[in-house]
């Protein structure tokens, strides 16, 4: 690799600007490709499949040259809606498993620094937040707070964006009147289908951390085997 | 970070410090951010007037410990970051590293259970794993 490829590769990432660098496996050439680049249509395809699904392609025709496609993705996102004693343990296993965590709470005492050292916070009403945020296809969204005032206007920005897991935490009840509240604010049993709640893998969590790693542990499922 | 699966041992004054990155780096938010300080090891290496090559794996089947795309890299002097299979056939791909450095020719290498020194160079789960080897120019 020369070392102008690697600098841009890096450089890349820290702009968090996707990025996919397709090598020669016969020859060693490389090439940097962004998504829509490509030297033909079937190229094309794979550049966007690559970075679609975050995983490498060597491509394997007969009579072709190999080539290895490797994207570099920015991180995915989670969105923590409830700066609650969950939020903590949560937002550091999120941050410790690769995820850029923003916790979203307009309550001063709870989105305190003191309380979540490192964290972005945003003290934003949290429908204001997340559509400020541009929710796709890469974002984590949880809602943490119980409170309808708080987490179903962040469930509604959530349910109209690709977000590819959207969790509430809450008992089955409050889960059931949150699903008939949101039926009743317009949206269908199908789009209601993508909520998942009460968040978490059953695996009898107790303590905050724990739940944390119930929740982690259903999100990373959904993420790797869809 | 597999720094501890050294097989040939850095000097003291060579010790990498861990995290790599500083917290504030977006890098050290990047999924597999390992893999990310892999590559951040190779550049500094190279900026250092070292001599280094990067092995990636590119192709993997039936059971392996590392997805393609995992990195190693490693360094002149044998020193190396990052895995491509978990420990067991790092050794012979630092050895080919450090040949690919010198001849700056890259080589694709491939590890499996069906040759009969397996015992010695293979991966124990029985997959097969393609891996790059190139020099950082």
């Amino acid at each position: 690799m020369k070392t102008g490829t690697l600098d841009t590769v890096l450089a890349e990432i820290e702009a968090k600007r996707p990025i996919l660098l397709a090598t020669d496996l016969e020859t060693g050439e490389q090439r940097l490709l962004r998504r829509g680049d490509g030297d033909t249509e079937s190229e094309r395809i794979d550049v966007e499949r690559a970075l679609r699904v975050d995983a490498c392609i060597t491509t394997d025709a007969e009579g072709a040259p190999q080539v290895f496609y490797q994207p570099f993705n920015p991180p995915l996102r989670m969105i923590l809606v409830g700066a609650v004693h969950i939020a903590q343990p949560l937002s550091a296993m999120a941050t410790l498993t690769g995820y850029e965590v923003t916790i979203v709470d307009p309550r001063e005492s709870f989105a305190a620094a003191e309380r979540f050292p490192g964290v972005a916070l945003n003290l934003e009403w949290p429908d204001a937040a997340l559509e400020a945020l541009s929710l796709d296809q890469r974002c984590v969204v949880v809602t943490l707070t119980h409170d309808p005032k708080l987490d179903d206007p962040a469930l509604q920005v959530a349910l109209r964006s690709d977000a590819f897991f959207i969790g509430c935490l809450g008992s089955k009840k409050t889960h059931a009147s949150r699903l008939r509240r949101l039926e009743k604010a317009g949206f269908s049993q199908s789009e209601l289908a993508r909520v998942k709640g009460p968040v978490g893998l059953p695996i009898g969590a107790r303590s905050p951390a724990e739940i944390a790693v119930s929740v982690l542990a259903q999100v990373t499922e959904t993420l790797r085997k869809p | 970070m597999v720094v501890g699966e050294a097989l040939v041992s850095s000097p003291a004054d060579q010790v990498t410090r861990w995290p790599l990155l500083d917290a504030g780096s977006s890098m050290a938010l990047m999924p597999n951010h390992s893999e990310m300080e892999v590559l951040v090891a190779a550049r500094d290496w190279k900026l250092a007037g070292c001599g280094v090559a990067l092995a990636t794996v590119v192709k993997t089947w039936g059971s392996s410990p590392r997805p393609a795309g995992s990195h190693l890299a490693v360094r002149d002097d044998g020193f190396f970051l990052g895995s491509v299979s978990g420990g067991c056939v790092e050794g012979a791909v630092v050895e080919e590293a450090l040949g690919v450095m010198k001849s700056g020719v890259p080589k694709v290498l491939e590890f499996g259970v069906t040759n009969e020194r397996a015992w010695e160079v293979g991966l124990a789960c029985g997959g097969t794993v393609r891996i790059f080897v190139e020099p950082l120019q």
